[in-house]
């Protein structure tokens, strides 16, 4: 094999060119601080921030605000896709349902999530309640009307086929509909789980005692910038393991789909 | 088995958007017999085909099988649609079984019925595969095998072979008509295509479209067996070709 093919081979695996953009802005943010032309205040070198995490993670600081944050968003989110499921589907299967609801539903998911945090916090105080019921608020409406819309695109020849074999509307439900929006589902789920993360960090940054977005906003008021990057890194480090764990859960689960 | 179809007419809309789909259709296909509609696009032969099926309901007229009215669609009529109908994450033996399943029947016996209608469409070694894994004749046979094994008293083919490529396409209707010999089912077909009706049908009914209404009923008496050497038969042209100019002039009777 030629050298010019085993690089072509090379750049053509997928994650090559990303590593190399992730490398280059490294690379880049590495110069800047080296040369010193701007504030360590403003712009921390990536060691200090590297630094930063380790003084976090060994104080066991860093392991107690993951736990928050992330315990906070799956509550959340478990609540929101566990109701948007079956409200989803009844709104897809059913007209006088999603007459009855979609305009609601629309009016409210346009109101924006951290809106409501005012009012959560006079209903459930400052607890973990109102956090998880924000992500709740936040992604449910999203969830609904993705998964309402997954309904709705499910092609009609596959439940007629299922009625003339004999089978009731509840089979239907149960046996074409529900496998057949697996697939949208678990990519619902994926991409509005990035909301339920922006929702945590802007939950904490109101009021909490631990979490990423509390740590951050300390950061802030001690102008540890680079604790503030430590935050910054580690909620999007997390964001792309949930992105890649539901991608491969879609991959195992709905291996047809693809 | 006895399906009437008692003058059955069907409009679409309201007002002065009501627009005539079907006029005044009758016909009879009894036990073990093949019948098939013939006509061009907007004759409605589809809206037929749901009829029967219990899909849709007549705006007049009635639909009977075995002195029972049609109110709804069910397992007594199996259907196959033209494309889209497997079920992509169920593989070939789970979906021939999926009727069965929902009929719940004993798992022993869904089993059993599977392995033979899967042996009877020819497709017991694609038992472990996934519809996209199939051509598209493979995936049609699937789907009749599907029907069949839900025990239909009527199996209902709209357009099934629409979708295929001519050369696949005949030897789908080598395979129908081996079926039909073989396992002596009752079958309602709707096709554009004459001679496709004509090689497999006992019974043709040609439609005239706008509103869909039968305009000539012809009874088809060809020999049993391999469909392919009666194409070139000089009676069979020539009733081919009868047909074909009958539908040919119902469609320029409609243009300017």
């Amino acid at each position: 094999m030629s050298d010019v093919s085993r690089r072509q081979r090379l750049l053509a695996h997928p994650w090559i060119l990303g590593l190399a953009g992730l490398l280059l802005v490294l690379l880049l943010w590495s110069a800047i601080t080296a040369t010193g032309l701007v504030d360590g205040l403003f712009l921390p070198s990536p060691a200090a921030v590297f630094a930063a995490a380790q003084a976090q993670a060994s104080t066991g600081i860093l392991g107690r605000d993951l736990l928050a944050s992330v315990s906070r968003v799956f509550s959340g989110f478990a609540l929101s896709a566990a109701v948007a499921l079956p409200l989803g589907i009844a709104m897809g299967s059913n007209r006088a349902i999603c007459q009855l609801l979609e305009p609601l539903i629309g009016l409210i998911r346009y109101m924006p999530a951290p809106a409501f945090i005012p009012l959560l916090i006079i209903y459930f105080g400052l607890d973990e309640l109102p956090k998880v019921m924000l992500i709740f608020l936040g992604t449910v409406f999203f969830n609904t009307l993705m998964i309402m819309d997954a309904v709705k695109f499910v092609p009609h020849e596959l439940v007629e086929t299922a009625l003339t074999l004999g089978g009731s509307r509840a089979q239907v439900l149960r046996s074409v509909i529900t496998p057949c929006i697996a697939p949208q589902v678990l990519d619902t789920y994926r991409i509005n789980m990035a909301s339920a993360w922006n929702l945590v960090i802007v939950a904490e940054l109101v009021a909490a005692n631990e979490g990423l977005g509390k740590r951050i906003s300390l950061a802030q008021r001690f102008l540890r910038t680079d604790e503030i990057f430590v935050g910054l890194i580690v909620i999007g480090l997390i964001g792309l393991l949930i992105d890649l764990g539901f991608r491969l859960l879609m991959r195992r689960a709905c291996a047809w789909a693809h | 088995m006895e399906l009437r179809v008692d003058s059955v007419s069907k409009s679409f809309g309201q007002g002065s958007a009501r627009k005539l789909v079907l006029d005044n259709i009758s016909f009879t296909i009894r036990s073990g017999e093949f019948v098939a509609l013939v006509g061009s696009s907007g004759s409605g032969k589809s809206t037929v085909m749901r009829l029967v099926a219990g899909l849709d309901r007549p705006s007049s007229g009635a639909i009977h099988l075995d002195g029972q009215p049609v109110r709804g669609p069910g397992s007594d009529r199996g259907m196959v649609f033209q494309k889209y109908s497997l079920y992509p994450w169920l593989t070939t033996a789970q979906n021939v079984a999926f009727g069965m399943r929902l009929q719940r029947l004993p798992a022993a016996e869904v089993r059993e019925r599977t392995a033979y209608f899967l042996e009877v469409v020819g497709l017991a070694d694609a038992a472990r595969r996934l519809p996209r894994e199939l051509s598209g004749g493979m995936q049609q046979r699937v789907a009749i095998a599907r029907a069949l094994a839900a025990a239909p008293k009527l199996l209902l083919l709209d357009e099934p072979f629409g979708a295929l490529d001519l050369q696949i396409r005949e030897s789908m209707q080598e395979f129908l008509h081996a079926l039909w010999r073989r396992t002596g089912l009752t079958a309602l077909l709707i096709t554009h295509d004459i001679e496709e009706a004509l090689l497999l049908a006992q019974q043709v009914h040609i439609l005239a479209p706008r509103p869909g209404r039968i305009v000539r009923s012809v009874a088809v008496d060809l020999p049993a067996g391999e469909r392919a050497p009666l194409r070139l038969q000089p009676p069979f042209l020539a009733l081919r070709e009868d047909l074909a100019s009958c539908l040919r002039g119902l469609d320029s009777a409609l243009s300017p």
